[in-house]
């Protein structure tokens, strides 16, 4: 599997996610507050330096999803074909994480019978660690 | 003003294959003493060169090898297939505000026979990989699939109007020997049959890799009178980088479904004589097919959202309101990252297409969408 090659501007996302956090990178200038994704250095609405990380609820929805067959790289190739999921935030529309729908945090990436999956279903976030580090997985949620 | 201030006067390209023996720096410098023969334009009088940050030859081999004379002008566009045009619009730059009088563009690619990144664990992938890379986005044709199951979603587009993307593509390759795709017809049956590579992509949605070079000679509107061939303009060129854009998976973007198109169209038109409607056929980047919808209503030729049903009732066809990619395209005759579908619009306005529009005098050339991309208006 390919790790994430982890940049500065990247690396508090995977830093919370090791704690079981999924925060989003926020501009903290008081009367600015806009979500940004993915990090980058300064708020391109106000242009302020001064940044956080803000805990969201781990809930969203399927914007999209693809279903990769192969030929891919080996580790992926065995696991096919799987889904890979873009997932809006419940609490940020505009944010869409890249990510996999799983039946358990732990489980393949293909664990999931695609015939679930569809544009709109809601999901929540956890976390598995794999070559020390947690990486999101996305869990249909029930009903 | 770089309205019509240039032309291209020549073209030349290689045989296109799933492997050749050469080199890329080989290809590369067959395909430019080709385009300068047909331009009839001596080596020693090349002052400019424009390539992709993606080309293995740089401009100091390929200098040295066909024997240009002093360079002033040199430059690459980054993006992969979103560079095509740029390379030429590079080129009508330097030459109409005099930094050069006598330009190149080219593209050699080895790609049919050669390594693809995706498949090469070894390789360091660039930072913003670590948004998607692991959770196994792994090929462009994973990235541009998000897009186009929202895009179907959205707007009711179906599998059939992919499909009559890459049959319009495939039918003209039918009719161009050169094409890869030149004996082979594709069916609805065959492609509904196919396996997929990323659903909802199957195999006849993704572009054929390419062994091959192409280029192109640009020089000024004066001295494009004297060339050999009739010269084809470069009435408007222009790039695209959206607001909030990020590299292949626009996903981050307030709307995704609109993408570097429609920036680089805003440009493309406000500064032509001419509107879409006037359009006699065009050459859009087709990778994947869904960019042929997105890339429609990007470039204004319907409305958000309508780009699919534009595609029905054989409107890509020759004959049709849009004929498109007339040499088959990357779908079909080859994909060199979009270089022959420039050359492509050189020979319709000259009227030496394969698959000739009657009288064609305006083109539409663009680059790869989803990236940073570009776009040429032709006219003769």
């Amino acid at each position: 599997m390919l790790n994430p090659v982890i940049d500065e501007d990247g690396a508090p996302f995977w830093e919370f996610t090791a704690r079981g956090e999924l925060r989003i990178q926020a501009c903290a200038e008081e009367d600015c507050g806009e979500l940004r994704f993915p990090p980058r250095p300064c708020c391109p609405h106000c242009q302020s330096f001064a940044t956080e990380w803000r805990l969201m609820s781990g809930r969203g929805r399927i914007w999209s999803y693809v279903l990769p067959h192969p030929p891919l790289l080996p580790d992926y190739a065995a696991q096919a074909p799987y889904n890979a999921v873009l997932v809006e935030l419940a609490d940020a529309p505009r944010i869409r994480l890249a990510g996999n729908v799983v039946t358990a945090p732990d489980a393949p990436l293909n664990s999931l019978d695609p015939a679930r999956l569809r544009i709109g279903a809601p999901v929540r976030v956890a976390f598995t660690e794999i070559d020390g580090v947690a990486v999101p997985r996305w869990l249909l949620e029930r009903g | 003003m770089l309205k019509d201030a240039t032309a291209i006067v020549g073209i030349g390209q290689t045989a296109f294959a799933k492997q050749l023996p050469e080199t890329e720096k080989a290809l590369a410098c067959r395909a430019i003493l080709a385009a300068l023969d047909d331009a009839g334009i001596a080596p020693s009088e090349v002052d400019a060169f424009a390539s992709y940050t993606m080309e293995e030859t740089d401009e100091v081999e390929v200098a040295k090898a066909i024997g240009a004379g002093d360079v002033t002008f040199f430059s690459k566009v980054g993006y992969g297939g979103g560079g095509s045009c740029a390379t030429v619009g590079h080129l009508a730059a330097a030459v109409a505000t005099g930094q050069a009088s006598v330009g190149v563009a080219w593209r050699s690619r080895k790609r049919g026979s050669g390594p693809r990144p995706w498949k090469n664990t070894a390789v360091q992938l660039p930072t913003p990989g670590q948004w998607t890379r692991p959770y196994g986005l792994l090929r462009p044709a994973d990235e541009i699939g998000m897009l186009a199951r929202r895009y179907m979603h959205e707007y009711g587009a179906t599998r059939d109007h992919l499909f009559n993307v890459a049959l319009a593509c495939r039918n003209r390759a039918n009719q161009n020997p050169a094409a890869i795709m030149y004996e082979r017809p594709l069916t609805r049956e065959m492609y509904m049959t196919s396996r997929w590579i990323s659903e909802p992509l199957c195999l006849f949605d993704n572009c054929l890799e390419t062994d091959g070079a192409l280029a192109c000679v640009v020089v000024s509107a004066a001295r494009a009178r004297d060339c050999r061939q009739k010269p084809v303009y470069v009435h408007s060129a222009a790039q695209g980088l959206p607001a909030q854009h990020h590299g292949m998976v626009n996903y981050w973007n307030d709307d995704p479904l609109t993408g570097p198109a429609w920036t680089a169209a805003r440009h493309l038109w406000k500064t032509a004589d001419f509107g879409p409607q006037d359009v006699d056929v065009a050459q859009i980047y087709d990778a994947f097919t869904p960019l042929i919808p997105l890339s429609l209503e990007g470039y204004g030729f319907c409305g958000r959202g309508e780009g699919a049903a534009f595609t029905e009732g054989g409107a890509l066809e020759l004959g049709g309101r849009l004929p498109l990619n007339t040499g088959g395209g990357g779908l079909s005759e080859a994909y060199v990252h979009g270089f022959n579908l420039i050359t492509e619009g050189v020979k319709q306005l000259r009227g030496t297409s394969t698959a000739q529009v009657p009288s064609a005098a305006t083109c539409l050339v663009t680059a790869g969408e989803g990236v940073p991309t570009s776009a040429l208006l032709l006219r003769s």
